[in-house]
């Protein structure tokens, strides 16, 4: 299928002094800057508007190519002429997280009051500061009402999150190897990343802009992360015992397996495109994600929620795993919302939701259909 | 049309609430929503049906009907329709009482496994029978449940469900008399006061 060409990433500006956002934390955080990008034509009556979530290291460029680049944006096989978030039908937007470190207001910006980098006195984040950000960028480009919000992973926290927050201007939902609330598990696998990072020398309290980065710390953490992301049978089809450029064992500790290789090298590439402090700051908020706080179950949550919805999730997916989507599908079926979801039969782990684009995209689609 | 939906979307009122248990590639389905505006949904275990399902425009959810139906709240929908996948379940018991609950009138589509080809088969040649309409060897069948139209009957009878219509079908056609004898199908409307 056509790819989108060449796109460009933009910059909105909002919550200009004195008109900070109060997040969730109570403290106040403004101006904020958010990078996105949009593929397609948004319609006359702006009825076609689908804003997509990106995952923890992603960012605003989801399809298509930035000039002289030679790898498309991170969900180009979905996004893009005839595919699933067909842009000949729908004008698609995404833009990076508050907190990322791909254009939006994050960490490592610069403070305005300081004239350095935010580091650690950046405000602790929430999925819901988030997705209130990016309400502001949608009330700037002039849409009402979204066709669809759609996520993976965090994105699909963020997903949720919009359905409950905003449901007057949103007409359906996706939400992809998701969850409602993270699990003890789920943080613990952050706190291994986080404490990894931390732990570098080089971290230096968050205050380590300008000169060496923990690139160490931030490598280990990206280790894990991969880890989470696969599954045993996919870690075993991909690399089983293979040696790396050896016959036999090495009886030291230099790389032995491909497997090992492939972390250290996804581990060091990471270093090269994402901030620590991001990091830290975005696994923080999804652990602190949780629908059902204040609530006295997840049916309640869901109360708020008007439009139809389609989860997806995947049988190896250990990270998010099956049987949470359907007690968020139990849930939402409590509610007398409708409601599809599918299970679909991958051996990727949580990465398929960025792999499995033929039977993702046939749900996909169709779904989207119904609402033109 | 198969005469079984074709029953079924003329028994269905407009702008019903229709949950489909076991709805297959959505076929019914997408019947009701374009002949009754009908607002409906399907539970389905089969991963590939769910895509066909979903093609037609359908809300499928994924699972299976002995535990899909506690997620509903009582007399959410206007009907329930279980057409030929009773004798899939493994507590149809279970299954229709919960139909009957999220449910105000349940359809339910039975194979009649004592229509006289079957008898004929069973007294003859000694073996289980195997029709056009059940065409599975013992070994390797997904019919867990073997009943007849008069075994429906009496399970109705015995736990107070009314029968509202029952409708005889061989062959793609209506029976008028003897079902239990000439059909191969039963079709039941159901109700539970």
């Amino acid at each position: 299928m056509p790819d989108l060409g060449v796109v460009t990433t933009q910059f909105f500006t909002c919550h200009e002094p004195p008109h900070e956002l109060k997040l969730k934390s109570g403290e106040r955080l403004g101006p904020i800057t958010i990078a996105y990008e949009t593929y397609g034509q948004l319609n006359a009556d702006k009825s076609n508007a689908i804003l997509v979530f990106h995952s923890l290291t992603s960012d605003a460029h989801a399809a298509g190519y930035h000039e002289g680049d030679k790898k498309p944006g991170w969900w180009n096989t979905m996004i893009g002429p005839g595919k699933a978030f067909d842009t000949d039908k729908y004008f698609v937007i995404c833009a990076n997280v508050l907190g990322g470190c791909k254009g939006s207001t994050g960490p490592a910006s610069t403070n305005p009051k300081t004239g350095r980098p935010y580091g650690l006195s950046f405000p602790v984040i929430t999925v819901e500061d988030m997705v209130v950000v990016q309400k502001q960028l949608i009330d700037h480009l002039g849409i009402s009402t979204l066709l669809n919000v759609a996520g993976g992973s965090m994105g699909g926290l963020m997903a949720l999150e919009w359905s409950i927050k905003y449901p007057e201007s949103l007409r359906s939902c996706i939400a992809i190897a998701t969850n409602t609330r993270h699990t003890a598990q789920q943080i613990a696998l952050h706190e291994v990343a986080r404490r990894a990072i931390m732990s570098d020398p080089d971290w230096e309290n968050g205050d380590y802009y300008g000169k060496s980065i923990p690139a160490r710390g931030m490598a280990v953490a990206r280790m894990i992360g991969h880890i989470t992301y696969m599954s045993e049978k996919s870690m075993d089809e991909k690399f089983g015992r293979k040696l790396m450029k050896k016959e036999k064992l090495g009886y030291d500790f230099s790389t032995d397996f491909e497997v090992e290789s492939y972390l250290n090298y996804r581990g060091e590439s990471f270093v090269q495109r994402f901030d620590a402090n991001s990091y830290l700051y975005l696994s923080k908020a999804l652990d602190y994600f949780d629908i059902t706080a204040e609530k006295t179950s997840l049916t309640e949550a869901f109360a708020p929620a008007k439009c139809p919805f389609l989860v997806i999730s995947f049988s190896s997916d250990w990270l998010y795993p099956p049987y949470q989507s359907k007690q968020m599908v139990k849930a939402l079926k409590a509610n007398d919302l409708d409601v599809s979801a599918i299970l679909i039969d991958s051996s990727y782990g949580h990465d398929a939701f960025l792999i499995e684009v033929e039977n993702q995209s046939k749900v996909v689609s169709h779904f989207l259909q119904r609402f033109i | 049309m198969r005469v079984d939906h074709k029953l079924i979307v003329e028994t269905v009122k407009e702008n019903s609430k229709v949950l489909d248990l076991g709805c297959g590639d959505g076929s019914l389905l997408a019947l009701l929503i374009k002949e009754k505006k009908a607002h409906a949904s399907g539970i389905e275990i089969n991963e590939q049906a769910i895509y066909e399902a979903m093609a037609k425009g359908v809300s499928v959810s994924h699972g299976d009907i002995d535990t899909g139906l506690e997620d509903y709240s009582s007399k959410r929908f206007d009907y329930v329709i279980l057409n030929e996948s009773l004798q899939e379940v493994l507590h149809p018991k279970k299954v229709i009482l919960e139909a009957l609950r999220v449910g105000k009138r349940v359809i339910v589509g039975i194979p009649n496994f004592c229509h006289l080809g079957a008898r004929l088969q069973i007294f003859f040649s000694g073996r289980v029978p195997m029709t056009k309409g059940l065409p599975y060897e013992w070994y390797d069948t997904p019919n867990l449940r073997f009943l007849s139209i008069k075994d429906f009957r009496i399970f109705c009878r015995d736990h107070d469900i009314t029968i509202v219509r029952e409708c005889g079908i061989a062959n793609n056609k209506r029976i008028k008399m003897f079902a239990n004898l000439f059909a191969n199908t039963g079709l039941y409307l159901l109700e539970k006061k």
